[in-house]
């Protein structure tokens, strides 16, 4: 909180395994502070959030950080690096058991296996969110964060990455989107949720027939709602 | 065990990338040729300067590129962000800490080497004749500098002013360093005994690694 | 100020006599053989240097308090703590070269005290521009700068006086003539008691601003402005 702002009002708030999340919101509505607090970065003024592995046993610190995957507006690789490179460092990081075929494995689904040993400086702009969407599923996280993840890529790039967010859906994992992309998500999320400046305004399963109109549709509607706060805890 | 695993990583990565772009290490060595040209032209008058100025020509140098190297070596980490990244990663903070320590000393003695030589030939400084005692000093000093600017280089990221505020937050605080190491290395070219700062260095070097590992983590990690 | 308790009101009328009545005390003190009338800076100079030193502590403390223990109020106790080191650590740098040149000869000489507080001030310095500049999570920052600062300041002196072998003869309170001490410690009473004043009225002040933000918030919760702050 930096000054009288207040980044984000009370949120309660869960989210399931198995279920893709919209967390859409117009810039500054606190979507990069919620999930600033979600990957453990930003701790919260008030209030806890609680993980949940399964069998129930609440995580801290370094087992937390191991099961949860980011994607960010940063790439959070080497330039210096070769992709394989940056794949193969961060699986060390993570003790991904059997990194060198997780490595290969991923740089062959996200295709850019050929451009796998130049630097990562010579990436294109969706080589690179290709590169960043495989650095975060290298340990295979319990739960996945994007933030804006369709920037940059092209249409096969978002094709490509909706498979993926599928994939995770059907493996167990909790997903939450981050987008102004409407026409990206369509058919591919289950659960939509609206910030407007710090407030969650609005939390549904996303329409039953889930095209981007709709999806708008719900996104408008909620932002002309300034719903009264909710006391409580924010729990993931 | 596993902190030294994670270090060796880290560390690890850190050379490759300065391998690949040797940016650091042919800014900083320059720069600090650069800064012993410029003493030289400000302090030889003809005579052989005293020792006094040998051994400050020494440290100021490797103060100046130091803070230089620190402020470089974070600004790439900040590139892609991925300071970030080894935030998010499941390794404890000390290990992060440890490891910019020693790379940034890693890179120092390098620097440390062209510049000694340099003072050697262009000053006529007597250093090889004391060249395992020197080695001692400066690593305990340049580990001490590192311990303070490492934290505080980290610790920096968000700062729009930071580089500014770097040498201001760094060089008072490693006072001592600088004393000791311009006092010890005036001692050796003097042919007295130094073991009195090598000392005070040792101890220097364990205080502010503990803290620095101690909050690194609340300092540096959350917002 | 509704709050202010016993403690605080005894030194506030404590700071507010002892400023009134030290000055005429310390005139009548007795005046020093060798030094003469530049002795007298001693009531002012000495008090100053402690209370830095001690301010230096307390926004340590306050410093540990909020990175560890996650505390606002020790935030505020380091705020206020870190810019009372500032103000006392100036008037003890001030009043110092004003002896030393009668005493030593000098306005500055690198004896060990004047160094040490030299740096601590510098260092105290720094903690207020990495509070202002320091940019989000720039109170850590400065939290992190005041424990190494006061960690640092033992190295500081010993390095110093090790430096500086010969370091000139300062007059040491226990050697005070006994007129002297009246004045002395009455001065002293008078700096610590104006010491907790401000140091309570930044608290007040940084209290005051959580408070206000608070209810800011609350009323922006409460619907009653426009969100845009």
């Amino acid at each position: 909180m930096y000054g009288r702002q207040r980044a984000l009002q009370p949120v309660d708030l869960t989210l399931e395994p198995n279920q893709i999340t919209a967390l859409l919101g117009e810039n500054g509505a606190g979507k990069s502070t919620l999930l600033g607090i979600l990957a453990t970065l930003i701790s919260p003024s008030s209030g806890e959030v609680l993980y949940h592995a399964p069998g129930n046993v609440a995580l801290e610190d370094q087992a937390l950080r191991r099961t949860i995957g980011v994607i960010a507006h940063d790439s959070f690789c080497y330039g210096d690096l070769t992709g394989r490179e940056n794949l193969s460092f961060f699986s060390r990081l993570y003790r991904v058991a059997d990194a060198m075929k997780r490595t290969d494995a991923l740089l062959a689904r996200v295709g850019i296996e050929a451009a796998a040993d130049r630097p990562a400086r010579t990436y294109s702009r969706g080589m690179m969110q290709r590169l960043a969407v495989a650095r975060a599923l290298i340990h295979s996280p319990a739960i996945l964060l994007c933030d804006e993840p369709f920037t940059g890529l092209d249409r096969s790039g978002v094709q490509m990455f909706s498979q993926i967010l599928r994939e995770e859906r059907g493996r167990g994992a909790i997903v939450l989107v981050v987008t102004h992309e409407f026409e990206a998500i369509a058919g591919l999320v289950d659960r939509v949720l609206v910030l407007s400046r710090g407030a969650l305004v609005h939390d549904g399963p996303a329409p039953s027939a889930c095209t981007a109109v709709e999806i708008e549709r719900i996104y408008t509607s909620a932002q002309r709602l300034r719903a009264p706060s909710a006391a409580g805890t924010g729990k993931g | 065990m596993s902190v030294v695993r994670e270090v060796a990583l880290l560390l690890w990565k850190d050379v490759v990338v300065e391998l690949r772009a040797k940016e650091l290490l042919f800014g900083t060595v320059f720069f600090g040729a650069i800064l012993v040209l410029i003493f030289a032209f400000a302090f030889y008058g003809g005579e052989r300067p005293p020792v006094d100025v040998m051994s400050g020509v020494l440290w100021v140098a490797i103060a100046l590129s130091g803070t230089l190297a620190i402020g470089r070596a974070f600004e790439r980490e900040r590139e892609g962000n991925t300071l970030r990244a080894l935030l998010l990663a499941p390794i404890s903070r000390s290990s992060l800490y440890l490891s910019k320590l020693i790379a940034i000393a890693l890179l120092m003695a390098i620097v440390e080497l062209v510049v000694a030589v340099l003072l050697s030939f262009m000053l006529h400084a007597s250093l090889i004749e004391h060249v395992l005692s020197l080695a001692a000093l400066l690593l305990l000093g340049t580990v001490g500098f590192g311990a303070v600017a490492s934290l505080f280089g980290a610790a920096l990221g968000r700062a729009r002013s930071r580089d500014v505020l770097l040498p201001l937050l760094v060089y008072p605080l490693s006072v001592p360093v600088l004393i000791a190491g311009t006092r010890a290395t005036t001692a050796l070219l003097l042919g007295e005994d130094a073991s009195f700062w090598l000392k005070f260095l040792l101890v220097y070097d364990a205080i502010f690694i503990s803290i620095g590992v101690w909050v690194f983590e609340p300092v540096a990690v959350s917002e | 100020m509704k709050r202010l308790g016993p403690f605080y009101l005894l030194c506030l009328a404590v700071a507010v006599i002892g400023l009134a009545i030290c000055p005429t005390l310390v005139v009548l003190a007795p005046r020093e053989t060798t030094m003469g009338f530049v002795q007298k800076i001693f009531y002012y100079h000495v008090q100053s240097a402690w209370l830095c030193f001690m301010a230096v502590f307390v926004c340590a403390g306050g410093s540990a308090a909020y990175l560890f223990g996650k505390s606002e109020a020790g935030d505020r106790v380091a705020v206020a703590g870190g810019e009372l080191a500032v103000l006392f650590g100036i008037c003890t740098l001030v009043t110092g070269p004003l002896w030393a040149r009668k005493a030593w000869g000098a306005y500055w000489q690198w004896d060990v005290r004047l160094t040490t507080t030299l740096l601590l001030l510098m260092i105290f310095v720094a903690y207020l521009f990495s509070r202002r500049y320091g940019g989000p999570g720039s109170k850590k920052l400065a939290a992190g700068l005041a424990l190494f600062g006061a960690a640092d300041v033992p190295l500081i002196y010993l390095s110093v006086s090790i430096w500086r072998t010969i370091h000139p003869k300062t007059t040491v309170v226990s050697s005070l003539q006994p007129g002297m001490r009246g004045p002395f410690w009455a001065a002293f009473a008078t700096f610590a008691c104006l010491f907790v004043v401000l140091f309570g009225m930044r608290m007040a002040l940084e209290r005051s601003r959580a408070k206000l933000d608070e209810l800011y918030l609350a009323a922006e919760d409460a619907g009653l402005l426009d969100g845009d702050a």
